[in-house]
This record gives C-alpha cells, structure tokens and sequence, in this order.
C-alpha cells in the first residue's frame, strides 16, 4: 500500500526537490525561468480544470491573466485608489479573477465547443483593447509598473518561494478535486455527458465552481506575473501566451494533472534552450498544437500511463454474484412508477399516444415492440429527456415532474443506454463511482482540502462501487481503463454504474444486445436478482427469449399505444402479438 | 458625424458580413467551424499591400493573385486542418486543428511581413466622389458575393450539389456525389471570399497581422447572430454590426463600444443560441 503511494508520487517528489534546490545553482536567471514557470502554472492547474477535465475549449485565458495583472498593478501603484499592499491586491485580483471567470464561463452552460471557444476569444480580443484605450488606468501602450512584494517574498528567491508554494497548492487542491466525485463528474460532462445527467450530475453548478476556481488562480497569477514583468504593457499578453496555456495541457494530455504540469515546464524552459528560435516560438507552439491533435491525442500523460498498457487477459468471463445485491441495494419495500396518458409527438410522427402504465418495485416488467414503437421513447420520458406533451408521471403517488433528467437520480432512478454510455479515460471504477455522485455530502471546497467528510464519501462511494462491480462480476477490471473494455463488459459496467444509485426503479435499454448466448442467461439472472432485492426493473429487450425467462409482466406497445399486457404466458399466446411481432 | 458613421459603418459590416459568409461557405461543407475565416481576410489585406505596394503590380492583377492565393489557403486548410480530423471519432478537435492552422499562418505573416500595420494601397486612381473608394469597394464586394453565391447555389447544378452535402451528407455520398471533391472547393471557395474580404477592405483595415483575430471575432459575431449557414442572416448582421460599434466609437467611445458588442453577442447567444433565424434541433439520446 505504502509503495503504490508512493509509485503515483515520485515525479511530484522529485519536482518538488529540484524546485527546492535551485537556488543552490545561485543562477538567477534560472531563477526567472522556474518563477515564471511555476506562475504559469498556478493558471495552468486552474484552467486544466476546464479544459483538460471538463473538456471546455477555454482559448482565450490570457484575459483573465491580463485582468490580475493590471489590478493588482494599478492597486498597488495607488494612481487611480489609495495604495495597498500587494498582498491585498492579489487577493483582489483573484476576486477580479473569479468573476471574469464566470463571466467567460456562463455561455458554456448553452453553448457549443466552438461558440464558447469564440466567446473566451472575444473576450481576450476586448481586454487586450481595453488596456491599450483606459489610459487614465492602465497607462495605455505605455504600460505600468508592476508591483514589488516587500519581505519575505522580496524580488529574488523570495519571490520565488512564493510562486513555488502557491503552485505547490495549486498542484494539491487540483489534484484533490480530480480525485474526488467533483473530478468524476467533470471528465463524465467531457466524456459522456448523457451519463453524467443520468448520474445526477449538476452541470451548471459545478462548471461555475470550477469556473470561479480556475479564474481566481489565474487573476492571482496575473498578479505575480505583473511583479515578475516589472513594467506590464499590453503587449505582454499577446495571444501567443493564451496558445502557450492551451497547448501545455494538451500536451500534458486531458484528465490528468501531472501531465500538464510537466508540459508547462517544458514550454517554459524550451524558448531558453533555444534561444535562436524565440521569434518563432507561437509559430513552433502552433505547429506543435497541430501535430498533438493529429497524431497524439492523449498526450504526455498518455505515454505515462503504463499501468494501461499491460495487456488485459485474453479470455475474461463475466460472473455475476447476484446475492450480493440485497446488501448493495438496501431497498425499503413498496414503490410505484406510474404514466398516465402519456402523449409526445415529434413533428407529425406520435412517437406515444396516451400511453398509461404502472410499474412495481421488485418487479421485472418487460417492454417489447417492434422499431419504432415508442419503447425507447418511453424510457426517455421517465428519465426526463424528452418532454411529453400530455400526461403524467407519478412516483409513488407524488408528481414526477417532465424534463430535468439530472434530476432523476435524486428519485433513485437509474437507467442504462442502447449503446453503452462510458466515460473512456477514466478506469472502470471511476465509471462506476459516478454512478453514487449524489450520495456524496461533501462540499466542493471540501473537496479541495480533503477534509473528513470528503474522505468519508469518497471511501462510502469507493465500497459501494466496487460491491457493484463485484455483484455484476467485474471486479477484476476495476482499474482498468474502461475503453479497453469488450462491448459486453461495457453493458455490465453500465448496470453496475447504475447499481451504485441504490436505484427504486432502473431502466435497462436493451442490455443484451450484442451479447453472447451464455452472458444473456447471466444477465437475465441478474436482472431477476435485482428486482428480487426491491428494485423495479423496466426492461426494454428485443431477445424475447429473454423478456418470457425472466419478466413478471410484459407491456407490448405498437406505434405509441399498447397492444397487450399481461404475464409472459398470456403474452405469449396473445393472437395479436403473435401474428404482429412474435412470429408464429 | 452620421455620415461618417453610416459610411464606415456599413463599409466595415460588410467586410465583418464577407468573414462571416467565410465560415458559413466552410460550415455548409463539411459543419466544421474554421477558424481560419479571420487569417484569411487578414491575408488579403497583407497579400494585397505585398502584391501592389511593395512588388508594384497593377491593382487588378494584385487582386486576381490574391483571391488565387486564398483558394490554395482554403484547400491547404481542408487537407490539413479538417480531413484527417473529421475521420476521427473525436468530433470537436477540428476546433483545435483549424486554430492551430489559422496560428501558423498568422505568424508566419507577422515574422516576415512584420507585426506593425502597413498602409493599403488605393485601388482606382481617381479623385474622390460622393463616397470615397475605401468605402463602396467592401460594400460593392459584398453585393457582389452574396449575388453570386445566391446564383451558385440557386441555379447551378454544382451549387445544388454543395447544398445537398450540407443537408445530409451520408445521403449526398449514396447519391454519388463527390463529397471530398466538393468539399475542397467549398474550402477554396471560402479561401477566395475570405481574402476577398480583407482585400476590398484593405485601405480602412491596413494590412495588419493582427486583423486575424479581430476578424475572426467580428466575422463570427453576425453569423452566430444569424444562425449558421445562414448568408442573409450574415449580412443583415455584420451590416448591423459595423453601423452599431461606429455609432458606439463615435458617441461614447471605443472601450465602451468592445464591451457592447460582446456583451450583446453573449446575451443574443444566451437567448437564442441558434441564432436569430436558425431552428434548434432534437436531442438524440
């Protein structure tokens, strides 16, 4: 245990040395490099937040560096307020920062990759603009001095130390949010953000969160880099630096922190190197931006990651335990889901026309019908993705209101998907664990400094996701990146993640599809297993071989409507059905 | 002052509405939003001023070689940018590659062009009229695109063949259409009206490296104003556009006039995120 510690720890250790020497070197212009470094990176560790994990193409972060700058600059000169200590003024800078944050962030609720990109972009163009024509503050094209911090972080290796541990931190409380369900729910709204509703994800709430985090540390990096500079024009924050950002965590590679951070000193001291190519340099960067997309998505921390490239076993069985699913599921008895003339129609086509239906808990209650039926549909109006125009829902005999399917999880429904909804680079567990999200008490700045109730949720959500695995027979695979999963452990993956909401009611879209005839039979006992520890299964399969073994009853629908209803005997020997759908 | 304003205004909105016919030109072909529409116009004004200015070539020639040096941009663009990542399952890298494209012409054109803006020579060498040049030329431009674009895609079969590939590409490929053939000259078409655009609007806008990202930002503005692929809407848009940030410069000054424009284009985005005439479509789950 101590040794696997260890093992994730030992490029961070060693960073962290080296930084700590330097000044051994007595070489003060190294000294310049590493500060800047590490004040390029108390952005970075931010802005990785929203591009590397939440995967929002934030291009135009220089804005917000410009922002801290010129505050704290102008605070500390005392030309337009009275003069303050730098420390103050970066302290105001990060609350300047923190609402720009927001500010850029909020169209990325609504928007698409490239709209927020071009909105993020503006916003630097408008900025960089405002600098060069607010004279008055800014000093125009001429510029202002940077502020100088007075002891103990007093231009020099003080300074330095100061930058140091701020990144030191910075490095910490990122890492910590990407550990933690805040993290999950981040690369599940990058990877699949249909899960990540289903899992009951607040999207909007946490971008902002990380929005006002990763824009307070890059107005408090404006402020240090603005000391570092010693004069600021606007020049100084030309686009080039906003691709420097951008491209250090790309090539660090996304969901990962040490990644980036290793990409930020190599952007940083590279230039040095070679310093006949400094003109040159956005040039080489943007030629490098291009090559990572092309050729090496996953980045640094991609070629890192040797854990996932040890071969998987060739021939992996999946084993349920489904007695495991009593104490997994905890189900307290009694509960019904009930539709009530439920009517959506999409242009002219009635996908469900006054579709009623009661489902029970510790049933399994089958939904068959030939395409385009409705059946998929009406799974998707009880997880609130389509929104009917006519009818109810009740849960339990209290309206569950239409729309707003992050919001289902908090009523313990859960649902899987017809084509398996992963979250690719992150391991199977992790997929798992995102299932439990809202079962999590801690808060997000919590998060941050691993305080107990963190740690207490993320051991509760850690337990209850490997019970999961285990009972759905993955447990092996538990740290395995899940895309280099087979199709059918995806679908298992996909239950147990659903498993881990402790779900009244789970909806299964299709889960044997693609699978082998063995792993149906292993299914279906699952599935019966589930419904036996008190949940309700709604079951939407067209192995109907499958939907008679296992099902309590049997809903065929036909072009919106129902056709029949009733035990799988009588369904079975429905006239209708049969000659409709069955076959003879 | 109203003449002033109405004169730059729609003189600058036009070019703003060229940009934005740019992207829309590069979207119907292939949905990828490029950012490349911007590098493009900046390099219209640049090429302009090194064909005319510095290698003194007549001002007709000058232009014929630039809207030529455009399309080979756009075709550059779609080999390198847009093909090998539209093959790719992960779809909003295009993003990242076009920008990263769009830099590096950019910077190219800031090392050896140099990043300091250089006059724009005056095109027809006659004394100045109701309207000076620097302002009909962008605005005659632009009637003309939209004029020919209305008639390239309304009347013409390889016009027809563009909107086919833009409603549904899988269905145009069954078809046999030649889709990457077409989607080439989509990029080279885009590539010729984008430098078109930083051409004609050359005198007003200098031939500055550093138009890349303002054009890219106010060629965008009216097209996500307008719904994308909408070419009216571009030009009602940019038109617009350019009338509102002169009047704003004029009576309340520049920095106020940034900040309005951004702010009334993430509000308008906010609202309606499918623009003022675009329909939004049906989640797929």
């Amino acid at each position: 245990m101590h040794l696997r510690w260890l093992e994730g720890r030992v490029t961070f250790l060693l960073l962290a040395i080296a930084a700590i020497g330097l000044p051994l070197l007595d070489d003060s212009y190294a000294g310049v490099i590493a500060t800047r470094a590490c004040i390029y990176w108390i952005l970075i560790a931010g802005l990785n937040l929203v591009v590397g994990y939440a995967g929002q193409i934030a291009i135009g972060w220089v804005a917000l560096l410009t922002l801290g700058a010129y505050t704290t600059a102008v605070l500390t000169a005392g030309t337009v307020t009275p003069e303050i200590s730098p420390y103050l003024a970066l302290v105001a800078s990060a609350a300047i920062g923190a609402v720009s944050g927001v500010i850029v962030g909020l169209p990325a609720l609504r928007l698409r990759t490239f709209y927020f990109a071009m909105t993020t972009l503006g916003f630097a163009t408008i900025v960089t603009q405002i600098a060069l024509a607010w004279k008055d503050v800014t000093g125009g094209g001429m510029g202002t001095p940077g502020p100088v911090f007075p002891w103990p972080f007093d231009p020099g290796w003080g300074f330095y130390y100061f930058c140091l541990i701020l990144a030191a931190l910075c490095t910490w409380m990122t890492a910590n949010i990407a550990k933690s369900r805040f993290g999950r729910s981040l690369i599940a709204i990058r990877d699949a953000e249909v899960a990540a509703e289903a899992s009951g994800v607040a999207k909007p709430a946490l971008l902002m969160t990380v929005f006002v985090l990763s824009g307070a540390l890059a107005g408090i990096s404006g402020g240090l880099f603005a000391s570092l500079q010693s004069y600021i024009t606007p020049d100084a924050f030309n686009f080039d630096l906003s691709v420097l950002f951008f491209i250090a965590i790309l090539i660090g590679g996304r969901g990962s922190i040490l990644g980036p951070l290793l990409g930020t000193i190599l952007l940083t001291v590279l230039p040095e190197i070679a310093a006949p190519l400094v003109a040159w340099s956005t040039f080489l960067y943007a030629a490098l931006l291009l090559l990572i997309v092309l050729l090496i998505p996953g980045g640094i921390a991609d070629m890192l990651d040797y854990r996932n490239r040890r071969p998987l076993q060739q021939h992996r069985e999946i084993v349920p335990q489904p007695a495991l699913l009593p104490g997994l599921l905890d189900r307290p008895d009694g509960g019904t889901l009930a539709l009530s003339n439920v009517a959506l129609a999409f242009g002219g086509v009635r996908a469900i026309d006054g579709l009623s239906l009661d489902f029970h808990s510790g049933e399994v209650h089958g939904l068959i019908g030939p395409n385009g039926s409705g059946k998929t549909t009406t799974l998707n109006v009880i997880s609130g993705y389509y929104r009917p125009q006519a009818g109810e829902a009740r849960l339990n005999g209290a309206v569950l209101p239409f729309g707003a399917p992050q919001k289902r999880a908090g009523f313990r429904i859960a649902r899987t998907f017809q084509t398996p909804r992963l979250i690719g680079g992150a391991s199977v567990l992790e997929n798992v664990m995102l299932g439990g999200t809202i079962d999590g008490r801690g808060t997000f700045a919590e998060s941050l400094l691993t305080l107990p109730r963190h740690r207490r949720d993320e051991h509760m959500l850690r337990e209850r996701a490997l019970q999961a695995l285990t009972a759905v027979g993955l447990e092996t695979l538990a740290g395995v990146r899940a895309d280099r999963l087979q199709h059918s452990e995806l679908r298992f993956m996909e239950i147990a993640r659903a498993l881990t909401l402790k779900p009244a009611f789970l909806m299964l879209d299709e889960p044997a599809a693609g699978l082998s005839a063995e792993e149906i039979r292993r299914l279906g006992a699952l599935i019966k297993a589930i419904s036996r520890a008190g949940t309700g299964v709604l079951l939407v399969e067209h192995h109907a071989d499958l939907i008679f073994d296992i099902c309590d009853r049997v809903t065929v629908l036909n072009l919106g409507k129902i056709l029949a209803a009733g035990t799988p005997a009588e369904i079975r020997s429905h006239r209708e059905v049969v000659s409709a759908y069955l076959g003879a | 002052m109203l003449e002033s304003i109405v004169s730059y205004g729609l003189a600058v909105g036009a070019v703003y509405a060229l940009i934005g016919i740019t992207y829309n030109v590069m979207f119907t072909a292939s949905r990828v939003f490029s950012f490349t529409a911007g590098m493009l116009g900046m390099l219209g004004g640049v090429l302009g001023a090194l064909f005319i200015d510095r290698m003194g070539m007549p001002a007709i020639v000058g232009l014929l070689l630039v809207l030529a040096c455009g399309a080979v941009i756009g075709v550059i663009t779609e080999i390198v940018a847009v093909r090998p990542v539209l093959r790719s399952i992960e779809q909003h890298l295009y993003v990242l590659s076009t920008l990263a494209f769009a830099l590096l012409v950019a910077q190219f054109t800031a090392i050896e062009w140099g990043t300091d803006a250089s006059p724009f020579p005056r095109l027809i060498p006659i004394d100045e009229g109701l309207l000076d040049q620097k302002f009909w030329i962008p605005m005659l431009a632009c009637a003309a695109t939209v004029l020919g674009l209305e008639f390239l895609y309304r009347r013409t079969l390889i016009g027809r063949a563009f909107l086919a590939i833009a409603e549904d590409s899988y269905a145009a490929r069954a078809l046999g259409l030649p889709e990457v053939r077409l989607r080439l000259a989509s990029f080279a078409l885009a590539g010729v009206i984008g430098a078109l655009a930083g051409f004609a609007g050359g005198e007003m806008l200098l031939a500055f490296f550093g138009n890349q990202s303002i054009l890219n930002f106010y060629g965008f503005v009216p097209v996500a104003l307008g719904g994308m692929g909408n070419n009216r809407g571009a030009v009602v848009g940019g038109l617009l556009l350019g009338l509102f940030q002169q009047a704003a410069n004029f009576l309340v000054g520049g920095i106020f006039a940034s900040v309005a424009v951004f702010a009334v284009f993430i509000v308008v985005l906010l609202l309606r995120p499918e623009g003022f005439a675009g329909a939004s479509g049906a989640r797929r789950v």
